[in-house]
Order: structure tokens, then sequence, then C-alpha cells
């Protein structure tokens, strides 16, 4: 076992520090950010110039071909830029979907005219990707969506409704996945597009979550023609195209934000409890004790991973341990850290409670982090069936046409 | 980077594991707890002639000289086949003492013993009930002799020898050696929850004993602690894995309602959280070993997680594969009890829960004010 870098990994490491240096300051105890807000039109700004700065100098691709502008580099790589860009004040990104994940589909199904059209501009931050999947009637079953596309001439006309669409209100470009044939079973029926937000017929609206900021959008479409040169893969073909797609979400899944062991360590050293510090307290250390352990056994499975990466191999399911962890364990501390106030832990006002109120923020998003990206109860099931090994669920809908498939709506 | 073990190890655990299998059969244990003889002294001998117990130790004391990484995954692979050997008292704790701090006559004298499979040594800190602390040892050295009484201690009954927590001239708890067929020794065998390694209470009354020269603190005796406690942690991730094994196949082939319980998602999320529990604990043990092939400064805390995460994996995986056996799991006959029984041994060993998340706690805190 050895933690340091080889000496490619560590010259890698330099320059990126380097260039780090050269045009973003770095984190300090003093200015972290607690803030968890929608993104402004600044910060819309900010990302873009930033990733552009990235792009230039040859950061933001860095598995990417350098065909499109990327690097071309490893896997190792492009981990140690994260590490190091997890040090410093940068913009929060709203590239992660086209660059991380939207792109890299686009490259393995696209035709030539669209690899030439729509990889480098995502790269060098001049167009927002977001991803039109869930649906009210389609979330962890997600080939159970019916947003309807029927081909006219040359078009294809598209209806429904889609959900959760993150950064769709200033997205230039979407990754669509629609139902094109009903009378086929569920996951056969889908074609996949590429969808100008621009469109007439789309009409973005914002959710007011639970915290009453919005982080996502509804996004509803009504005859929206798309042309059929924005088909992305074979008609019939939208499940393998959308299951590439999130293939690459584990990529770009980065930590969990939000206070983790070290900040409610800081809170109860810090905090005065019956006389001493509440990190003092025999209840207190059974929960600090459990959450640092936490964090680390995900660290050291994450530098787990990065070896089997840097020896070629792909991560496998057994990173969806990452979230399902870290997102309770965000709950979880979110909701002791409000507990440790007593009666004041119900203040939400940031120049009151204690570090910004950021305790009682987490707990208003930590719900989200259990849903987004995969369920934890959906989480479970692909650590039981791909990990363990377990059957699968015996499924109700399985052999039928979409249109024969009890819902909500028809139950049979 | 490389956080695995490295390629030698890895080739080396197959030996291991198919030797473990081969030779001792899980069933086999409880046949020889059965007859009432769960101590195999051949198989004892069989390990050290593979090089296994002594692979960590020098070569000038018959060991193979392949470091720790090796121990490590040897601890992890007997923590899955529950062989009848007296391993963690011998190898984490005894050999361990003798190394850092016994002189080197001492080394000499037990050392090779081990190595061999001849010898058997025991450590015998506790005095009942409560976790390691300065003020739970009574037990006086005084003119070369020891006087107290030490419970639990694990494998006295087969031991040749113990390293025992005993009060010097200045109150101060230090290590001592005791040979325990020497006059001033009794032991009595007490019932115990492990049916393999089983415990003594061990009288000593003005038995003969020497100093181990490095060992004469309470620091020293946290150290031994910290690096047993990692040790110890490979054996409990190993167990974990071989009762998620067990739960998952018995799951995959019990039918219930027309089909595999293993499809109902009751005991599907179940078994995903043993399998996380374990990933974490495995990721944590493996910065332990790390810690202490490297004598790390970071040792006492990568100690510290390392034995949190693994006792609740291990306890955890245990009672929920007696629990996914449903009454089967429950019988005598079943092996799911030698796990359970298992996890709740290696997880007082070394100390409690508690014990271990106050000493994490405190340490980090101290690192902080640093």
């Amino acid at each position: 076992m050895d933690f340091s870098d080889t000496p490619q990994e560590a010259a890698f490491r330099a320059e990126v520090r380097a260039f780090l240096d050269a045009h973003v300051p770095a984190k300090t105890p003093g200015n972290r950010s607690y803030a968890s807000r929608a993104m402004s039109p600044a910060d819309v700004a900010a990302s873009k110039a930033w990733q552009r700065t990235k792009a230039e100098n040859g950061f933001a691709g860095i598995l990417w071909p350098k065909a499109f502008g990327g690097r071309e580099g490893t896997p190792m790589e492009h981990i140690i830029f994260q590490q190091e860009e997890e040090n410093y004040l940068v913009p929060a990104s709203v590239f992660n979907q086209g660059v991380g994940m939207a792109m890299p589909t686009v490259m393995t199904f696209g035709t030539p005219e669209q690899l030439e059209r729509y990889p480098r501009p995502a790269l060098f931050g001049d167009e927002i990707w977001c991803q039109l999947f869930s649906e009210p009637d389609a979330g962890s079953d997600l080939a159970g969506l019916r947003t309807r596309a029927v081909q006219d001439g040359d078009d294809w006309v598209v209806n429904g409704q889609k959900i959760w669409t993150s950064n769709a209100h200033f997205s230039d470009y979407a990754m669509l996945v629609t139902r094109s044939d009903p009378t086929v079973a569920k996951h056969a029926g889908l074609t996949f597009f590429i969808v100008d937000m621009k469109s007439p017929g789309i009409d973005v609206r914002p959710i007011k979550q639970i915290s009453g900021t919005s982080n996502f959008c509804e996004v509803f479409l009504s005859d929206v023609r798309i042309p059929d040169s924005q088909r992305l893969g074979a008609v019939g073909a939208g499940w393998k195209v959308a299951m590439t797609m999130l293939a690459n979400e584990r990529f770009t899944v980065g930590k969990t934000e939000g206070p983790d062991f070290e900040d409610i360590f800081l809170l109860t050293r810090g905090l005065e409890l019956d006389g001493r510090r509440a990190v003092d307290d025999p209840a207190v250390i059974e929960h600090l004790a459990d959450w640092y352990v936490q964090s680390a056994g995900l660290k050291y499975a994450r530098l787990r991973s990065q070896t089997a990466l840097s020896r070629g191999k792909t991560p496998g399911p057994e990173a969806s341990i990452g979230k399902l962890v870290s997102a309770s364990k965000l709950q979880d501390i979110a909701t002791y850290g409000i507990d440790l106030l007593g009666q004041a832990g119900a203040v939400m006002d940031p120049a009151v409670a204690p570090m910004n109120a950021w305790f009682q923020h987490a707990l208003l998003y930590a719900p989200g982090k259990r849903i987004a990206g995969g369920t934890d109860e959906i989480l479970r099931n692909i650590i039981a069936e791909r990990v363990l090994g377990l059957p699968g669920d015996i499924r109700a809908d399985k052999g039928l046409a979409f249109n024969q498939v009890p819902t909500s709506r028809r139950q049979g | 980077m490389n956080f695995d073990f490295s390629d030698d190890v890895t080739t080396m655990r197959g030996e291991v594991r198919r030797l473990l299998h081969d030779r001792f059969p899980r069933g086999a244990v409880r046949q020889q707890v059965d007859a009432g003889a769960p101590f195999d002294r051949d198989l004892w001998r069989e390990l050290g002639a593979m090089g296994w117990l002594g692979v960590a130790l020098p070569e000038a004391v018959g060991g193979a000289d392949l470091g720790y990484e090796a121990l490590c995954m040897i601890a992890e692979e007997i923590g899955g086949a529950l062989p009848p050997a007296p391993f963690a008292s011998s190898v984490y704790f005894a050999a361990e003492a003798l190394v850092l701090f016994g002189s080197a006559e001492q080394q000499v004298r037990w050392l090779p013993g081990i190595a061999a499979g001849e010898a058997v040594g025991t450590v015998a800190i506790a005095e009942g009930i409560g976790d390691p602390r300065p003020g739970g040892i009574a037990t006086v050295a005084a003119k070369g002799a020891l006087t107290g009484v030490k419970l639990p201690v694990v494998d006295g009954d087969i031991a040749d020898f113990a390293v025992v927590a005993a009060k010097g001239a200045g109150g101060e708890p230090g290590l001592w050696l005791v040979d325990l067929t020497a006059p001033g020794v009794t032991r009595e065998a007490i019932e115990s929850l492990d049916l393999v390694r089983r415990s003594v209470r061990l009288t000593l009354d003005g038995a003969a004993a020497e100093p181990l020269p490095g060992g004469q603190d309470w620091p020293a005796i946290e150290r031994l602690l910290d690096r047993a406690a990692i040790l110890v942690a490979f054996e409990q991730v190993g167990g974990a894995q071989a009762a998620l094994d067990m739960a998952v196949g018995y799951a995959q082939d019990r039918f219930a309602f027309g089909r595999s319980i293993g499809s109902f998602q009751a005991i599907k999320h179940k078994l995903a959280d043993v399998y996380v529990a374990t990933e974490l604990a495995r990721s944590n043990a493996y910065f332990g070993a790390w810690a202490i092939a490297n004598d790390a400064a970071d040792l006492p805390v990568a100690a510290a997680t390392a034995r949190i995460a693994a006792t609740d994996a291990f306890s955890l995986a245990a009672q929920e594969n007696i629990q996914t056996h449903g009454g089967m799991g429950f019988t005598w006959d079943s092996d799911c009890h030698l796990f359970y029984r298992r996890a709740r041994e290696l997880a007082v060993v070394a100390g409690s829960q508690r014990y271990w998340r106050r000493r994490l706690i405190d340490r980090l805190d101290a690192q902080n004010h640093g």
C-alpha cells in the first residue's frame, strides 16, 4: 500500500495546483461557504467564465478526446483535478450534466453532424445542458415515462411533462427521452432526442422545494417539433442511450455537500452543555465517533475505487455506497446539530444560529439527497442485485405492452 | 497511489484460503466442539509450518518477515474460516507484546515456538468487569513475582505463557512475562461465549514474572491494544464477509410464497445494509493495515476507526445472518451461531465500543488542540 503519487501523477498535480493558484482563491476555514441557494444569473455567468478558463487551459475535459478540445488524460488525472479543485473557492458548476454526462453520451451515439455541433461549445462554457428524464409518473421506474413522441414527416412532435430538471431555466439544450411506441414493452418503445430549450412549446416552471428555494424545474412540452436529425440513437433505442448517460453520472457525482463530521465536531468543540464542552459529553461522543468512522470509511472506499481505476478497471455498482451512506449521514448530522442547540435549534436566522444556520438549511435539503440520483431504496436494490447477486424483483408489468401496464391513473 | 494489498499478498491469500478450507471446513469446528476438544494442536503446527503464525516476525526468531500486510490478510481469512486455533491471543497480543517491548532474550525464548506452532501465548489485562484502564489493574509485581486475579484470559487454558498487566514499584501498570506452568499459577476454566476461544480465571499467587523492559507504562499497553485492534479488525471483516456470504447463499436457495426469499426487498435491503457496513469496515481496516505496516503517526486514530467499524459490521452481519436463516439459524447444528458468538467475543476482547469511541474522539480532539 502506498498513498503517494507516481512521478507522472505528482507532476500533473503540481501543474493543476499552479493553474488553480493562478486563477482562484484557496478555501480557508474562514471563507467556506455555508449557503445553499438557487443559482442567480450572476452565478451562472461566473460558472460559464470558470468553465471557459478551465477549457482554455486544458483542464475541462480531462477524459475527452483531443478532437473535441479535451486532454485525453487518465482517470487518475481526472480524479486529481477534482481533488485539487475541491480545495479552492470556485463557482458552483452548471456543467456537470453537459460535460460530465450528456456529451460523453453524444460521443457514443451521435451522428457526425451532432459531434461537430455540440461537444465543443459545452466544454468551453458557451452552452448549458439539462436532462429531461423524470416525470410525475416515472421516477424510480424511469422506463414508465409517458412523454409522447409522434413522427410527422421529417419531424417528431412531442407532448408531455418532465420534472426534477436542474438548471432547466437557463439551459440551452436538453437530453430528452420519450415514448415513441406505447404498444410494445416499456423499455422497447423509447426514443432519445437532443432538444433546443428555446423551441416553441417548451414551458419551464421552477419548483418550490420544502426549503422555499428552487433548484429544480418542471418542463412542459406542448407540440414541440424536433427534427429527426436531432434524434440520438435509433428509434426504439432510447433506453440504452438513457442508461449510458446515467452510467456516466458516477464519474461526476462527488462528495455530498453539506455539514459533515468535521463541521459538527467543530460545533461540539465550541458549544457548552451542562457545564462542559459538548464534545466531552458521552452521548455526543457516541454520535461523533460513528460519523467519523462513516466518513473515513467512505474516504478509504473511494481510494480503493481509485486504485481499481488506476489499474484500468471501471468502478462498479459498489460505487452506489457513497451516496447511500452520505445522504443519510447528512440528514442525521443536520438533525443532531440542531438538537444540540436545544430550544434555539429552531432559529433559522443566519445572524443568530451557529455557522450561518448551516445545520437548519441542511435539514431542509437533506431529504432531497436521499431521493435524487437514485433513492436509498433503489440503491439498496442495485447493491442486492448487482453486487450480491440476489434475484430481481418480481415485476407486475413484465411482458406487458406499455399501454396495458397498470399505473397510478389506470389501475389494473 | 495504490490502496490495495500487494500482488504477493493477494497470491498468498489464495493459498491461505485453500488450506483453511481443505484442512478445516467450518462444520468440522462444531464436531470438535461437540467432542470437547476445540484446540487442534496438529492444525496449530500446520499453521506454523506454513509460515503464517510468524508471517510478520523477523527471521531471526523463526519468522517469515513478510510484513504486516500479509498478517492482516491472514487475519481476515482466519476470521472467515473460524479454525480452532489461538491465533489472536498468540499472534496479535502475545507475540506483538514481545516484539514491541521484550528483551532479545525474551524474544528468543518464546517467538520461535509461536512461529513454529509449538507454543501458545496469551495476554492478561482485564480483571473483571470494565474496559482497559490503569485503575483497573490491581495485580501487583513485587520482587519478581506477581499476585492478583486476571479475568477473563482468552485461551488461558492452552497457553504456555502470558503477558500480564501488573503494577510495579511506582504503581504504574506495565507488562510482565509469566510462564503459566510455573508454581503459583492457577487456571480455572470458566464458561465462555465463544466455543473455540475459551477463557479462564488466572490466579497468580507469587508467580515468577519478569518485566518486558520496553513495556513498563500505560501508554505501552495502549500501544499494544491499538495494534491488536487493527489485526482483530481484519478478523472481524473476514467474519462479517463470511456471515454475509452465508446469508446471501441461503436467501437465494430458500423459497417461500413461491419465490426465492432473496427476491423480497425486506431481505435484499437488509443484506445490502450488511454489505455497506462490511465494505466501510474493510476500507477502514485497509487504512489500519497501512498504518501498522508503516508504524504511522496516525496509527491510534486508524486503529480506533478500524475497530469501531469492524465491530459494528461483524455484529450486524452475524445477527442478520441468523435472522435471514429463520428458525434454522437458531439451531445448534447451523453455523450461524459460531459467527454470532465470535462477533461478540471479538467485540469486547480489546475493549468495548464505548471505550473505543471515547478514545477516537479524545484523540481527534487532542490533534485539533495540537
